[in-house]
């Protein structure tokens, strides 16, 4: 996930949304051909990248957004979300474990190095191996030999998993079968990389060479206060630049991007700050966006806490889900937006559907609430006086707000104590939810890495997955997954994740509140601006008026 | 000096240290991270260690003038070399204005004591001191920088001195309030002086009675204020700096704080600290100039 610690209060309104996506200008492809100046370098906000540019080290959004411009993969998302190739020639896979990947010929890096199966090959066993201590490590985890390399003190770098066939192809063995393998293949850790990232990695991190749409201007990345990036001429993709380069300005908060872009001194800016939702669009005429991204917002209910345990629990979950208004909250709180979640998910990805069986338990029902919990008071009382707390850090903006106000409904609906319980900041609540040490509910969501349904599911709500914060676990959730990573097509498989997701209506791990949606704007000086599946604008597709 | 530097670095090392929370936890943003990684990050920071050795390792690297990397692996003393000449900017400024017309109005005030001057300027400082830092902030920058387009509502990339006015200005502001009112209070009493009499007497010129011999003497307590400001000009800048998005010290260490980042932390309190410290010794001397009997005691 791309995280982004000034944790996003969004607006949703589906009419708008279709209305904008077309007042973009561009088509959808975003290509140049929609006409605006191709000469114009575009300014936009983006924050300190948190490390040096490496592929297998960049996990937030600062970092992420320059190294999907300077980099490309297997292939990339268009603005959709579908994946596309851009270095791959063809992913081929019988079985779904191994697959068998040819990259195009005559594709370079910007320092005229050759892209060939042996810079992919490196850079993943590179970004795998515990001794380099890469943050995104853990997304090769599903390739044979992971568990060998990232243990601590390994005495092996390389899977068994990849192997170079010639120049122009590897193989990938997988440790099981995973249907939608190729569908991750665009997310940043999977990025082939030059030999002289191996040599000094900081040194790269500081300088890095890519191969994507731009390359970083020399001596571009000013610490704490820009980056630039100029057009990499080398670079033939579906994403070539139709701008002369672009300028991230690096700011500490929305409010002073927003003031500078209402002056015309930032172009792009990829989020509205909650002072301003309400005012934005009278503010910005037609040069705003507001439309749903794959990422969504939960309340997960631990079922490590005996409270949360048994048909007791069960019930718990479902009355408390069913008393939450998140109508009322995305109207008084997110000014009318958002969009309530009907599932898991997010509606963006391919494979959604808003009727799973079972999904009613996401909609305010004040009078089955109240059965519910009285049955499960019933099983197994609620001790007198025990108050219900979700947890949440208050450094991010907007969401102090939402969880009091959702917890006064939870606390009318239920009669009990129903309260926020403040942490000052992020680091605070990561070291609770990591350490199993939440004493109720705690505020949680998802940002997908790549766009797919498993990526929802499986590292949230597999038995002992990485993101499992709640301590999930059901052999009939876990049996369905595992089916649906072995379906021979991405179809077939997300039918079958659909049904997983029934398992989870039921049991609800987590309450499912809401889907995430990008506010954007632009300035007076530039046209074509749209924004991707994953709420992150298509940069390379702006240009001047 | 030696023993305040051990005291402040300690002091300093233990609270961010016993801040809560793990800030490795927080550098996975809410991801997995593998087991292995997570140990080597935490080796490289020292964060494996008790207390007592993380401060030891921390001041054997400072022998060596090594201040210690961020998280993003950047050497502290080049993060804080790029913001401190930003901060400085701006508090140099911000410290010129205050002095400026901190001092000018306060003169003409307290020579036209009770006038309707007086009485403006009263009124309208102590508006100023009311308001708070980030209103008038806010307001600034909207009015000034998207309504009137004068100025770019946040500072640019290097920080140009144009786009240090309006920031400046703002913290300039609250404390050009208080050095009108102390250079006022201080004239009033000292312009009814009997060596002021004196000189008034022996027929010198009204300017210079006013500047030499009134002002001269007034100037005491308004430099022990404005020496103390400096100080916290630069280090108490979090607001401004946020609203205009200056890339300084202030900025830095709240982002530093709130990351559980020790290295840049200590490294920006102690530059803090030999500030206030430089800024005093400065403010001594100025005592000296400015009032000789000073320096005969």
């Amino acid at each position: 996930m791309r995280f982004n610690r000034a944790s996003k209060a969004l607006v949703l309104s589906a009419a708008l949304a279709l209305t904008l996506s077309a007042c973009g200008g561009g088509d959808e492809t975003a290509s140049p051909e929609g006409g605006g100046d191709a000469s114009k370098v575009i300014s936009a906000n983006t924050t300190e990248p948190e490390n040096g540019l490496l592929p297998a080290n960049t996990n937030e959004v600062g970092g992420g957004r320059v190294m999907d411009l300077i980099f490309t993969g297997l292939v990339s998302y268009d603005v959709k979300g579908a994946a596309v190739n851009e270095l791959a020639e063809s992913i081929t896979s019988s079985d779904s474990t191994t697959y068998t990947i040819k990259i195009k010929a005559d594709q370079k890096f910007s320092n005229g190095e050759a892209i060939t199966a042996k810079s992919f090959v490196d850079a993943w066993n590179f970004g795998a191996a515990a001794k380099n201590a890469q943050k995104n490590s853990y997304f090769f985890e599903s390739i044979k030999g992971y568990d060998k390399v990232s243990a601590e003190g390994a005495t092996t770098d390389t899977m068994e998993g990849l192997k170079v066939v010639d120049d122009s192809s590897f193989t990938v063995t997988l440790a099981q079968a995973e249907s939608d393998f190729p569908l991750r293949l665009g997310y940043t850790a999977f990025y082939p990389l030059p030999e002289a990232a191996f040599k000094d990695p900081a040194a790269f991190g500081q300088n890095p060479v890519g191969n994507g749409p731009y390359k970083v201007a020399e001596g571009g990345w000013q610490h704490n206060v820009s980056i630039k990036l100029v057009p990499n001429e080398s670079y033939d993709g579906p994403r070539k630049a139709a701008n002369a380069g672009i300028d991230f300005k690096v700011y500490n908060t929305y409010d002073a991007a927003y003031q500078d872009l209402l002056a015309n001194n930032l172009d792009v800016i990829d989020l509205i700050p909650p002072s301003s939702l309400a005012n934005y669009q009278t503010d910005l005429g037609d040069r705003w966006v507001n439309q749903p991204y794959a990422g969504n917002a939960t309340l997960t209910l631990p079922s490590y806490l005996k409270e949360y345990q048994g048909e007791a629990g069960q019930l718990r979950r479902q009355a408390i889900s069913m008393s939450i208004d998140r109508e009322q909250i995305i109207e008084k709180i997110f000014f009318g937006g958002k969009q309530i979640a009907k599932d898991f998910t997010s509606p963006v990805l391919d494979g959604y559907s808003d009727s799973i069986p079972g999904n009613e338990v996401l909609t305010f029902n004040p009078e089955k609430a109240k059965e519910l919990w009285a049955q499960a008071d019933a099983m197994d009382p609620w001790p007198a006086g025990k108050v219900f707390t979700v947890t949440s850090n208050i450094d991010g903006a907007g969401n102090k707000e939402y969880i009091e106000a959702m917890t006064n409904q939870i606390s009318n609906t239920l009669g009990i104590k129903a309260e926020l319980n403040a942490v000052p900041t992020f680091k605070e609540m990561r070291t609770l939810v990591s350490a199993k040490k939440l004493t109720g509910g705690s505020r949680a969501g998802w940002q997908a890495d790549y766009p797919s349904l498993y990526n929802f599911l499986g590292p949230l709500y597999g038995t002992g997955a990485g993101s499992n914060d709640g301590d999930y676990s059901s052999a009939a959730l876990d049996k369905k997954l595992k089916e649906g990573l072995s379906a021979t097509s991405v179809e077939e498989g997300n039918k079958i994740f659909n049904e997983a997701q029934e398992i989870l209506l039921k049991d609800l791990p987590v309450v499912p509140l809401w889907y995430q949606a990008v506010q954007g704007g632009w300035s007076e000086n530039v046209a074509n601006v749209e924004f991707g599946w994953n709420g992150v604008p298509l940069y390379y597709a702006i240009t001047g008026k | 000096m030696i023993p305040v530097f051990f005291g402040a670095t300690l002091l300093v090392y233990f609270l961010v240290f016993a801040t809560p929370g793990d800030p490795i936890a927080a550098l996975s943003g809410g991801k997995p991270m593998a087991p292995a990684v997570e140990a080597a990050l935490r080796a490289q920071y020292n964060l494996d260690q008790p207390f007592w050795i993380q401060y030891l390792l921390y001041l054997k690297s400072l022998v060596t003038f090594d201040l210690g990397t961020t998280f993003s692996g950047q050497p502290v003393a080049d993060v804080i070399g790029r913001a401190f000449p930003v901060t400085a900017r701006l508090a140099v400024m911000a410290l010129a204005i205050e002095a400026v017309f901190g001092i000018a109005f306060g003169v003409f005030a307290g020579l036209r004591k009770g006038k309707a001057f007086d009485s403006t300027v009263l009124i309208l400082s102590l508006l100023v001191i009311a308001v708070p830092t980030f209103v008038l902030g806010f307001v600034l920058q909207f009015v000034v920088g998207v309504k009137l387009g004068w100025a770019k509502p946040t500072v640019g990339a290097g920080a140009p001195w144009g786009d240090l006015i309006l920031p400046a200005l703002v913290l300039g502001l609250v404390s050009f309030a208080y050095v009108l009112r102390l250079t006022r209070t201080s004239i009033i009493e000292n312009k009814n002086a009997d060596y002021v009499r004196t000189a008034t007497a022996k027929g010198l010129s009204r300017r210079r009675v006013v500047t030499v011999h009134i002002l001269r003497n007034s100037l005491i307590p308004v430099v022990t204020f404005l020496g103390a400001d400096l100080g916290g000009l630069m280090g108490g800048a979090i607001v401004t700096e946020g609203i205009f998005n200056v890339p300084g010290i202030g900025l830095l260490l709240f982002n530093a704080i709130l990351k559980g980042e020790t290295p840049t932390v200590v490294a920006v309190v102690s530059v803090l600290v030999l500030v206030f410290v430089i800024a005093n010794l400065i403010v001594d001397m100025l005592y000296a100039w400015l009032d000789p009997r000073i320096r005969y005691v």
